[in-house]
C-alpha cells in the first residue's frame, strides 16, 4: 500500500467536509476518487498533499505517517500534485515552472548561485533544466518552453502542470480533475498521458467527472458522497453499486 | 561636475536601496523597514570607524552583516503574517530604529553622529556595490533560488505544495534584503560625514518602495531603473523638487493604470535582448 488513509475527518469551522474516511490507495496502480460537486475530493487531495491539517485520522505514505508533516517535505518523499483550478506561476516561463517541479531534490543554496567564478550554466542548473525539457517533451509541449506560462490555452496549462509534478519524479501522483477544461481529443491525448505515466511505475490517484475517462482506466474507485466513503471497486463494481447510482441520480 | 557627482552618488545608493527593498518583495513581502535596515548600516558601520578604528570597507560590511541578523530575528514574526500586518509590523521596526537612535547618547543621540570619515571614492563604492547586485540579481533570476523566491511571490501555498521551502525562501529573502539595506546604509553614511535619525525616517522607506513600483516589479531592472530616474528627473527640475512627493503619488496612480508592472516590464526586457542579439548577430555574422 502506497497510501493508507485511516479515519480521517476534516472539519471547516464546525462543517465537517471529510468524516471518518479510510482508503488505500495501491501501488502502481490508476485509483480514481469520484463523487458529486461538494463531496469533499479536493479536500482528501489538500490533506493528502499537505494543504490542510487532518482534524483527526491518519495518512500514511509508503508505511510512514504524513499528517503532521510540511507541505514541502511530503512532496520530497514522492507525492506530486496538480490543481482543480491550475496554479501555474503567472508570469514565469513554462520551463521555469517546470524546473520548479524538482525544486526540493536539487540544492544550490543563495551562496552557491553567487560565489561561483565560471560565466556558464552550473551544472546543477543544467541537469534541471534538461530534466524539464524531458517531461515537457513527455507531455507534448516541447516548443512552449519560453513561452510565458499564463498565455498558454487553458488544456495546455494542465498539461505544464503534470509535467511540473513529474518533475520531482513522485511515486505517487494526485491529479485533481485533469480532463476539466478539455475537449474530446485533448481528453483522448490525456488519457494516454496517463496511462503512459502509469505505465512508467507510478500510482496515479485521481479525481474526475468524466465517466468514460475514468471507468476506462481506473484499476480501482472509490465514491464519496457528502464527505463520506460510500463505495469502493473496480470500475464493473462501481457501475452497478446502487448507492452510487442513487448519489448520481439524486442528485438530478 | 561636482553637482552631477553628488546627485549620482546617492542615486547609486538609492539604486542600492531599491534593491534591497525588491529582495523580499520577490517573495511576496513588502518592507517599510528599509530605512531602517539602513539606519542600522549607517550607525553601526560610524560606530566601527568613528569609535573602533576598523576601515571603510570592513566597516561597511559589518553594518550590513548587522542589519541582515537583525533582519533575521524580525523576518520569523514578518512569516506568519502578510498584506496590510506585514506593512505594520516592518513600519514600526522603522520607527523603533529611529526612536532607538535619538535616544542613543553613545552615537550622539537627537543631534546626530558627527564626524564620520569622508570617503571620496564613494562614487565607485556605490556603484561597485550596484554592479555586484546586478551580477547577483541576474545570477539569482536563473537559479534554483530566484525561481523558488518568484514562485513564493506568485503563490506561496501553490509554491509550498511543489516541494518549495517557503519559511527559509522568505526568511533568507528579508534578511539578504535588510543585508543590502545595511551596506547602503553604511555608504551613505561615510558620505554624509554625518548621520542624525532624521535621515531614515518613514519617508525614505516609502521613497525606495516607490522607486521599485514605479521602475517594475517584474525584474531587478525595474527598481534600479525607478532609483535613477526618480532621483535625476527631480533635481533637474527644480519647479518640481518641492512637489516631490506629490509628484510620487500622481505618477504610482498614472502607473497602475496604464502600467501596473512599472515602466521595466519582461516585455521589455525581452525586446530589448532581442534587438541587442540582432544587432549583434548582423555584427558578427
Ligand atoms: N477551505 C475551506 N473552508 C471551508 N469550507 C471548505 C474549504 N474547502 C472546502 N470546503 C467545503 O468542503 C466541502 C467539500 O469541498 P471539496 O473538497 O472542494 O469538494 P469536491 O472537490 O469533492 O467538489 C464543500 O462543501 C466545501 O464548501
Ligand atoms: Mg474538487
Amino acid at each position: 500500500m502506497i497510501l493508507e488513509i485511516r479515519d480521517v475527518v476534516k472539519h471547516f469551522n464546525g462543517f465537517c467536509a471529510l468524516s471518518n474516511v479510510g482508503m488505500d490507495v495501491q501501488e502502481k496502480k490508476i485509483h480514481a476518487l469520484i463523487g458529486p460537486n461538494g463531496a469533499g475530493k479536493t479536500t482528501l487531495f489538500n490533506l493528502i498533499s499537505g494543504m490542510y491539517h487532518v482534524t483527526r485520522g491518519e495518512i500514511r505514505f509508503k508505511g510512514t505517517r504524513i499528517d503532521g508533516v510540511k507541505p514541502y517535505l511530503r512532496t520530497k518523499l514522492g507525492i506530486g500534485r496538480t490543481f482543480q483550478i491550475v496554479r501555474l506561476f503567472g508570469f514565469m516561463t513554462v520551463l521555469e515552472n517546470v524546473m520548479l517541479g524538482s525544486h526540493c531534490k536539487t540544492k544550490a543554496g543563495l551562496l552557491k548561485t553567487f560565489f561561483r567564478f565560471s560565466i556558464g550554466e552550473p551544472e546543477e542548473e543544467k541537469v534541471t533544466r534538461e530534466n524539464a525539457l524531458k517531461w515537457l517533451e513527455f507531455v507534448g509541449l516541447p516548443h512552449q518552453a519560453d513561452d510565458i506560462a499564463s498565455n498558454l490555452p487553458h488544456a495546455d496549462q494542465r498539461l505544464v502542470e503534470i509535467a511540473r509534478a513529474l518533475a520531482l519524479e513522485p511515486d505517487l501522483l494526485l491529479l485533481d480533475e485533469p480532463a476539466s477544461g478539455m475537449n474530446p481529443h485533448e481528453t483522448e491525448e490525456l488519457n494516454l498521458l496517463i496511462l503512459k505515466i502509469n505505465q512508467m511505475g507510478k500510482t496515479v490517484f485521481l479525481v474526475e467527472h468524466n465517466m468514460e475517462l475514468v471507468m476506462g482506466m481506473s484499476d480501482v474507485i472509490s465514491v464519496l458522497n457528502f464527505g463520506g466513503k460510500i463505495a469502493e471497486g473496480t470500475p464493473a463494481e462501481i457501475q452497478e453499486n446502487p448507492a452510487v447510482i442513487e448519489a448520481y441520480l439524486g442528485k438530478r | 561636475m561636482d553637482y552631477l557627482i553628488s546627485v549620482a552618488t546617492i542615486a547609486g545608493i538609492y539604486i542600492i536601496m531599491a534593491l534591497s527593498f525588491y529582495m523580499p518583495f520577490m517573495t511576496g513581502q513588502i518592507s517599510l523597514g528599509q530605512a531602517g535596515f539602513m539606519a542600522i548600516g549607517a550607525y553601526v558601520s560610524a560606530i566601527c570607524t568613528v569609535k573602533w578604528g576598523i576601515p571603510y570597507v570592513p566597516a561597511v560590511l559589518l553594518g550590513g552583516i548587522f542589519a541582515g541578523i537583525v533582519g533575521l530575528i524580525l523576518g520569523l514574526p514578518a512569516l506568519r503574517i502578510k498584506g496590510i500586518y506585514l506593512l505594520l509590523l516592518t513600519l514600526g521596526f522603522g520607527e523603533i530604529v529611529r526612536v532607538v537612535a535619538i535616544n542613543l547618547k553613545y552615537t550622539g543621540a537627537a543631534e546626530g553622529f558627527p564626524g564620520i570619515p569622508y570617503q571620496k571614492y564613494t562614487l565607485l563604492y556605490a556603484y561597485g556595490m550596484v554592479l555586484i547586485l546586478i551580477i547577483f540579481f541576474s545570477r539569482l533570476r536563473r537559479s534554483r533560488m530566484g525561481r523558488a523566491f518568484q514562485a513564493v511571490g506568485s503563490d506561496e501555498d501553490a509554491a509550498e505544495i511543489i516541494g518549495v521551502n517557503i519559511v527559509s525562501a522568505k526568511l533568507l529573502a528579508f534578511s539578504v534584503g535588510a543585508f543590502m539595506a545595511g551596506i547602503g546604509g553604511g555608504i551613505f553614511a561615510h558620505y554624509q560625514e554625518y548621520v542624525e535619525p532624521l535621515m531614515f525616517d518613514i519617508m525614505h522607506a516609502i521613497e525606495f518602495l516607490i522607486f521599485t513600483i514605479f521602475g517594475g516589479i517584474q525584474i531587478f531592472w525595474g527598481p534600479i531603473f525607478g532609483a535613477l530616474a526618480l532621483t535625476f528627473i527631480p533635481e533637474f527640475l527644480r519647479a518640481i523638487q518641492e512637489w516631490r512627493m506629490e509628484l510620487y503619488g500622481a505618477l504610482l496612480i498614472v502607473m497602475m493604470i496604464i502600467r501596473p508592472q512599472g515602466v521595466i516590464g519582461l516585455d521589455t526586457v525581452r525586446a530589448l535582448d532581442r534587438l541587442f542579439r540582432n544587432a549583434l548577430g548582423k555584427e558578427w555574422a
